[in-house]
C-alpha cells in the first residue's frame, strides 16, 4: 500500500497551481515548515505572505486579497484556522462569499505531542454551521490533490482539512473528485460505515476483518462534509442492518451528525465512532492517542458487531 | 468640486443620515455624522471612482471599518448616484438593500462587509497589498474609529501595514471621543493615539475632521510619503451638525423624537 503525506502533497499542489494560476496567493502565520507552503514562498515570494502568528489578521487580509481578484489560501493549524478566526470567516469571507480557501492543517489529534490546545476536535463543526461554507476532509493523498485543485475551480469560501502524517492511499485516482458527492471505497451487503479522513483506511481495515466473519460491509468515503448530497448518502445506506459513522473528530457536529441527520426516519440502527465530546491530550505518538480514543478499525469492528447483534 | 460645494454636501449627507434615522428607530447617528466632511472630501473630491459602474477595475477603494456608521456611507452612494436616493427611505426593512451594516452583496458601491469591528484595516490592507500585485495605482481608504481601535486585530494590521509598507493605503481614525456608552477616557481610553501609531510604523497627521481644507490638503502630504502607512486623525465631534445630539453618548444609536427629528432637519436645511 502506497503512503502519501497529506500536507506534504497539499504544499505540492499550490505550488502546482501557483505556476498556472497568477491569481493564487498564500498566506501563512508562522508555520509553513509545517503546513508546507514554504514550496510555494520559496517560488513566489511575491504572491506569499508571512503573516507573523496573526491569524485574525491574516484571514482578514486574506477577505482584502479576494476583493481585488485574488484567491487566497490562509493556513494554520486546523485549531487556529477555525477556532481563532471563526468571526473573521464568518463576517468578511462567508456572508458575502468571497472566494477565500483555509486551510487547517494537523487536524484532529494529528499533532500527538502539543496536547488539547493544538488539537482540533470540533473544527468540522464550527465551520459546517457557517453559512455558505464548503468544508472537506480528504481521506489521502490522492484526494488531497484533486480537492485542492477543485478547490480553485470553485469560487467561494472553502475550508480543508489536512492531517499530519503520511496516510496510505484509499481512493482511486481515476475517479473525480465532485464536491458534496460521497465515495464508495468498498462494496458491502450488510452494513454501511460512513467514514472521513484517517477512518476511511480504518474502516476498510474493519471490512476486511468482518469479511473473514462473513459480514460483508460497505465502505464510504464522506470527504464532503458540506455540501453533502443527501440523496447519495441515502442510496448507500439502502438495505443495510445497521449504519457506523467514523471520524477523527467529535461525534458532535461531524459526519455523525450529519449521517444522522440525513438519514433521519430511516430506522436504520447507527453506532458513532468519534470523539466523544472530550479534549485532546499529548502523547508520545499518534497511534497511542488514536487507540486512546477509540479510533480504531477495531472499534469499527466492534460497532459492526454490536449492530449485528453479536457482541 | 470646491470647499464651499463640500459643506453643503456634507450638510445633505447629514439630513439624508436623519431621514434614514427617522423617528422612533434606532440609528448610529453620531458616528455617522462625525464622519460628514472627511466621507464628502473622498466620495465628492478625491476618489477615482464611477457611480454607473461601481466595479471598475481602476477603482480607489474605501472600507468603512467602523461598519456601524453605514448611514454616511449610504448618504454617500445614493448622492453620488450608486442607486436612487428613495432607497434610503428603505434602510434596514425586511429584503432592503441598505442593512443595518456594509453588505457587499446588497449594495452597489460597498466593497466588503463590514461590522464586527477591528475587521476592517485588516482587509483595507489585503486590498492595497492585491492592488500592489497588479500594479494598479488605486488607493486605499479605510476609516476606523477611535472605540473601535481597543480590537486587538487592529494592531495586528497595524503592523502588517507598516511592515508590507502600505503606502497605499490611506486610514482616517475618526477621534469623536465618545464609544457607545460614554467618553473614551474614561470608559476605555485608547489614547494616547499618536504615539502608538507612531511606534507601530505610521506616518500620522492629527487634523480637525471637519475642516474640508485641511482634510484636503492632508491628503495631498499624505500622497507624498512613501513606503509607509498613513493615518489621519481627525478630531471630530460625534452627532456634528445637529445641536443637542453634539457630544451626546446617547446618540451612538439613539432614537429621534418627532420634535427631534423636525429640529435636526430644520438646522441642516438652513445650510443647504
Amino acid at each position: 500500500m502506497k503512503f502519501q503525506n497529506p500536507r506534504q502533497v497539499y504544499g505540492e499542489t499550490l505550488l502546482e497551481l501557483g505556476r498556472e494560476n497568477k491569481n493564487i496567493v498564500v498566506l501563512e502565520a508562522d508555520l509553513g515548515k509545517s503546513t508546507m507552503t514554504v514550496l510555494f514562498e520559496q517560488q513566489f515570494p511575491e504572491r506569499f505572505f508571512e503573516m507573523g502568528i496573526g491569524e485574525a489578521n491574516m484571514t482578514s487580509f486574506a477577505a482584502g486579497l479576494s476583493l481585488t481578484g485574488k484567491i487566497a489560501f490562509t493556513n494554520s493549524f486546523a485549531v487556529f484556522a477555525a477556532g481563532r478566526s471563526f468571526d473573521q470567516i464568518r463576517q468578511a469571507i462567508c456572508i458575502p462569499g468571497l472566494n477565500v480557501k483555509i486551510v487547517g492543517s494537523s487536524a484532529g489529534l494529528s499533532d500527538f505531542g502539543d496536547g488539547a490546545t493544538h488539537q482540533s476536535v470540533e473544527d468540522v463543526a464550527i465551520m459546517c454551521a457557517i453559512p455558505n461554507m464548503t468544508v472537506l476532509v480528504p481521506a489521502d493523498g490522492i484526494e488531497t490533490r484533486k480537492m485542492v485543485r477543485k478547490m480553485v475551480e470553485y469560487d467561494g469560501p472553502v475550508y480543508l482539512r489536512i492531517n499530519r502524517h503520511d496516510l496510505p492511499d484509499v481512493t482511486s485516482e481515476a475517479e473525480e473528485f465532485v464536491i458534496g458527492k460521497p465515495g464508495l471505497i468498498r462494496e458491502g451487503r450488510d452494513f454501511v460505515v460512513f467514514a472521513s479522513g484517517i477512518m476511511v483506511s480504518r474502516a476498510l481495515a474493519a471490512a476486511e476483518e468482518l469479511a473473514k466473519e462473513n459480514i460483508s460491509v460497505r465502505v464510504v468515503n464522506v470527504s464532503s462534509l458540506k455540501p453533502v448530497d443527501e440523496e447519495s448518502i441515502k442510496k448507500l445506506a439502502e438495505g443495510v442492518k445497521g449504519i457506523v459513522t467514523a471520524e477523527e473528530h467529535s461525534i458532535i457536529g461531524g459526519v455523525a451528525s450529519m449521517i444522522s441527520f440525513v438519514l433521519r426516519g430511516s430506522g436504520i440502527p447507527l453506532i458513532p465512532v468519534g470523539i466523544d465530546d472530550r479534549f485532546g491530550q499529548s502523547a508520545h505518538n499518534y497511534n497511542e492517542l488514536l487507540e486512546e480514543y477509540d479510533l480504531t478499525s477495531d472499534a469499527v469492528v466492534n460497532a459492526v458487531k454490536k449492530l449485528n447483534g453479536k457482541k | 468640486m470646491t470647499v464651499t460645494e463640500l459643506k453643503k454636501i456634507a450638510a445633505t449627507l447629514r439630513l439624508d443620515i436623519v431621514k434614514m434615522v427617522g423617528v422612533g428607530q434606532k440609528g448610529h447617528l453620531g458616528g455617522s455624522c462625525s464622519l460628514s466632511e472627511i466621507v464628502s472630501v473622498l466620495y465628492f473630491y478625491k476618489m477615482k471612482h464611477d457611480p454607473k459602474n461601481p466595479k471598475w477595475q481602476e477603482r480607489d477603494r474605501f472600507i468603512l471599518s467602523k461598519g456601524h456608521a453605514a448611514l454616511i456611507q449610504y448618504a454617500a452612494l445614493a448622492e453620488a448616484g450608486y442607486f436612487p436616493k428613495a432607497e434610503i427611505e428603505n434602510v434596514k426593512k425586511l429584503g432592503a438593500m441598505l442593512q443595518g451594516h456594509p453588505d457587499m452583496t446588497t449594495t452597489p458601491g460597498i466593497e466588503g462587509n463590514t461590522g464586527s469591528l477591528g475587521q476592517g484595516l485588516s482587509m483595507a490592507c489585503g486590498m492595497a497589498a492585491g492592488l500592489r500585485i497588479d500594479k494598479k495605482s488605486s488607493k486605499v481608504y479605510c476609516i476606523v474609529g477611535d472605540g473601535e481601535i481597543a480590537e486587538g486585530q487592529i494592531w495586528e494590521a497595524a503592523m502588517t501595514a507598516s511592515y508590507y509598507k502600505l503606502d497605499n493605503l490611506y486610514v482616517f481614525l475618526d477621534m469623536n471621543r465618545l464609544m457607545a456608552t460614554g467618553p473614551v477616557v474614561e470608559r476605555y481610553d485608547t489614547n494616547p493615539l499618536i504615539d502608538k501609531w507612531k511606534a507601530f510604523g505610521w506616518h500620522v497627521f492629527d487634523i480637525d475632521g471637519h475642516n474640508i481644507q485641511e482634510i484636503i490638503d492632508t491628503l495631498e502630504k499624505a500622497e507624498a510619503i512613501k513606503d509607509k502607512p498613513k493615518i489621519i486623525i481627525a478630531r471630530t465631534i460625534k452627532g456634528k451638525g445637529i445641536s443637542f445630539a453634539e457630544n451626546v453618548a446617547a446618540f451612538h444609536n439613539g432614537e429621534l423624537t418627532k420634535e427631534q427629528f423636525e429640529s435636526a432637519c430644520a438646522e441642516l436645511n438652513k445650510i443647504n
